[in-house]
């Protein structure tokens, strides 16, 4: 039974090794600096790379930050402080399963909610979508986070004055700060490749533009238009492209682990030693 | 945290009696948000649904000019590939979380999960191009003609490459780190003292396994499951890339067919009329329920381990 779980792990990891070899395989090839600099170029002209998509995917993800971080930081706050009350409870639910919806669909609403109303695509209601994405994510993150800090801290900050504000910002959420910034990165990691919900919203754009009121290019999106696209040298920049977007996403996966290990310390530090988690065995 | 909010109320600051308003005011626009999102899909969705529900539900044509909307394919071939999927998935997902939570040697555990999560992280889109260019020439040239020779309806031809079959594929890899980390997370819930009582026993650490741990967790491996199943049948982009868009259930395999995420990605941008908007964001409704209950159903059964409720009095 042991040797059928061994060989079961490993054949689930096969993917991820085929994967990223034949990633790197066809895309290194052509990753110059070029490519990380020039917007696409017409079919038949050598050239060309995805820097508008790189720049696009930055702007939607920074909008999705400054709109769902912050709101998610304060409905953590609320949900770790008033665990038992009924509207934390049915908002901790709510948010599990808003993190759970297809992303196509929350694409959709960005459209009816932003681009249905102003009458065309743009950044915005692609922000808007990640937003929507990041914000349960956040929340559920910050709350586990919040209710990690002891609540002798809490409350010696308290007794010492400290308004109820001030020892939220400069106490608990200081001391929680590693385990929040870990899951904005990984909401940062999951929304920087998302393509779905960017479709009919942020539309994608072949040319350079940072006008948040204008469609946007997105790294997902011109992955995708090269992949079906029917011209080979389109086709071979879909690989390229893919790798610039795994390196991306690996990259804050890297910066996430080195965040959590600060996090272990910290959490060391302020936590007594009963009611630790237990060690599995 | 819980303690009265009066310690000083002649001190208290503006920002201090702002505190909780706003933080709850933050945690209110989680359902605010989702009530939103469905009002807004079943007020767009309601011109077709509240005239052709039936249609929409059983019919099988979808012609954009002729207004006939039946979405009985896409839906069918969702529940065909996620399920399919899922039976894929689940065995090769609780491997992994059974060998990062129990048997693996300690030094081997964390870069399994670290591993696991690296697949978690590989986008959408990213598995669609290797899929395309990669699965299915493999599967026209290698795996069909070989399957092909196979007695019994199932893998009946001709061997087009998108299929059915190439979508399952794709969505086994895709949502098993989901359902492995889920799982590994709800075998690390079960207390240490039913382990400690089984090995107290004389049970090995695999009978450990099968006769403390696993009954335990049973709820919660359903419910990691169904998570995994939600992902499943919302998946959007590779999906899309390699299933062949063909509107019509599959009777094979090795047929081409379509979701209904994937019809919305492919015409929701350049749906033009009202009402084939409408039978779209009907559509997306379909999808939203479904996935709704799934998710639902399964933070339910995940909670319940967390929580400890599931302690069984009786081992199975």
């Amino acid at each position: 039974m042991t040797g059928l779980i061994w060989a079961g792990s490993i054949a689930a990891l096969a993917p991820l090794v085929l994967i990223v070899g034949y990633i790197l395989v066809n895309g290194i090839g052509q990753l110059t600096p070029s490519f990380l600099t020039h917007p696409p170029a017409p079919p038949g002209v050598r050239g060309g790379g995805v820097g508008n998509g790189v720049v696009g995917s930055l702007l939607l993800v920074a909008i999705a930050v400054t709109l769902g971080v912050p709101i998610g930081i304060g409905a953590g706050l609320y949900l770790a402080e008033r665990r038992p009350s009924r509207l934390a409870a049915i908002t901790r639910m709510l948010a599990d399963v808003m993190s759970g919806l297809p992303s196509i669909v929350i694409g959709l609403f960005a459209w009816e909610l932003v681009v249905r109303p102003t009458g065309h695509f743009s950044a915005w209601a692609g922000g808007v979508a990640l937003a929507l994405i990041v914000l349960p994510i956040v929340a559920r993150a910050t709350e586990e986070m919040v209710r990690l800090v002891p609540e002798t801290i809490t409350e010696a900050a308290l007794a010492l004055g400290f308004s109820r504000w001030r020892t939220a910002w400069q106490v608990v959420l200081r001391t929680a700060l590693p385990g929040v910034t870990t899951a904005v990165l990984l909401a940062l990691a999951r929304v920087a490749g998302e393509t779905a919900p960017l479709l009919f919203t942020a539309f994608g754009n072949p040319f350079w533009s940072v006008d948040p009121a204008r469609p946007i290019a997105a790294l997902p999106l011109q992955i995708y238009a090269y992949a079906l696209s029917p011209y080979d040298e389109w086709r071979a920049q879909a690989w390229t492209g893919a790798l610039v977007l795994l390196v991306l996403v690996a990259g804050i996966g890297f910066a996430t682990r080195w965040v959590t290990r600060s996090r272990a310390r910290l959490l060391a530090a302020v936590t007594p030693r009963v009611g630790r988690h237990e060690e599995p065995l | 945290m819980r303690g009265p909010d009066s310690v000083a109320p002649g001190r208290r600051s503006l920002g201090d009696r702002f505190y909780r308003p706003v933080t709850a005011a933050c945690a209110a626009a989680i359902p605010l948000v989702l009530t939103m999102l469905a009002v807004y899909l079943l007020h767009g969705a309601w011109p077709v649904l509240s005239t052709h529900a039936g249609q929409l539900l059983t019919g099988s044509v979808w012609d954009v000019p002729r207004g006939q909307f039946g979405a009985l394919p896409v839906i069918g071939g969702t529940l065909l590939s996620s399920l399919l999927a899922l039976v894929l998935a689940t065995p090769l997902a609780l491997s992994v979380a059974i060998l990062s939570a129990e048997l693996a040697p300690r030094a081997v555990r964390e870069p399994l999960t670290f591993l696991v999560n690296l697949l978690a992280a590989i986008p959408s889109v990213v598995y669609g191009l290797w899929g395309i260019y990669v699965l299915l020439p493999f599967l026209r040239r290698t795996v069909m003609p070989g399957l092909m020779l196979l007695p019994g309806s199932l893998f009946r031809g001709p061997a087009y490459g998108p299929s059915l079959l190439a979508a399952t594929l794709l969505l086994a890899a895709m949502i098993l780190p989901f359902i492995a980390g889920v799982s590994r997370d709800v075998l690390l819930a079960v207390p240490r003292a039913q382990r400690e009582a089984a090995l107290a026993l004389g049970a090995t650490r695999w009978e450990m396994i099968r006769d403390a741990v696993l009954p335990a967790a049973r709820p919660g491996l359903f419910g990691g499951i169904m998570l995994g199943l939600g992902r499943a049948l919302g998946e959007t982009m590779a999906v899309t890339m390699v299933i062949g868009n063909r509107h019509a259930l599959p009777s094979s395999l090795l047929d081409p067919t379509y979701t209904m995420a994937s019809l919305l990605a492919n015409e929701f941008a350049e749906a033009s009329s009202a009402t084939h908007l409408a039978a779209l964001l009907a559509v997306a409704t379909v999808l939203l329920a479904l996935t709704l209950l799934v998710n639902v159903i399964a933070r339910w059964l995940v909670a319940r381990v967390e929580r400890g409720a599931s302690m069984p009095g009786r081992w199975a």
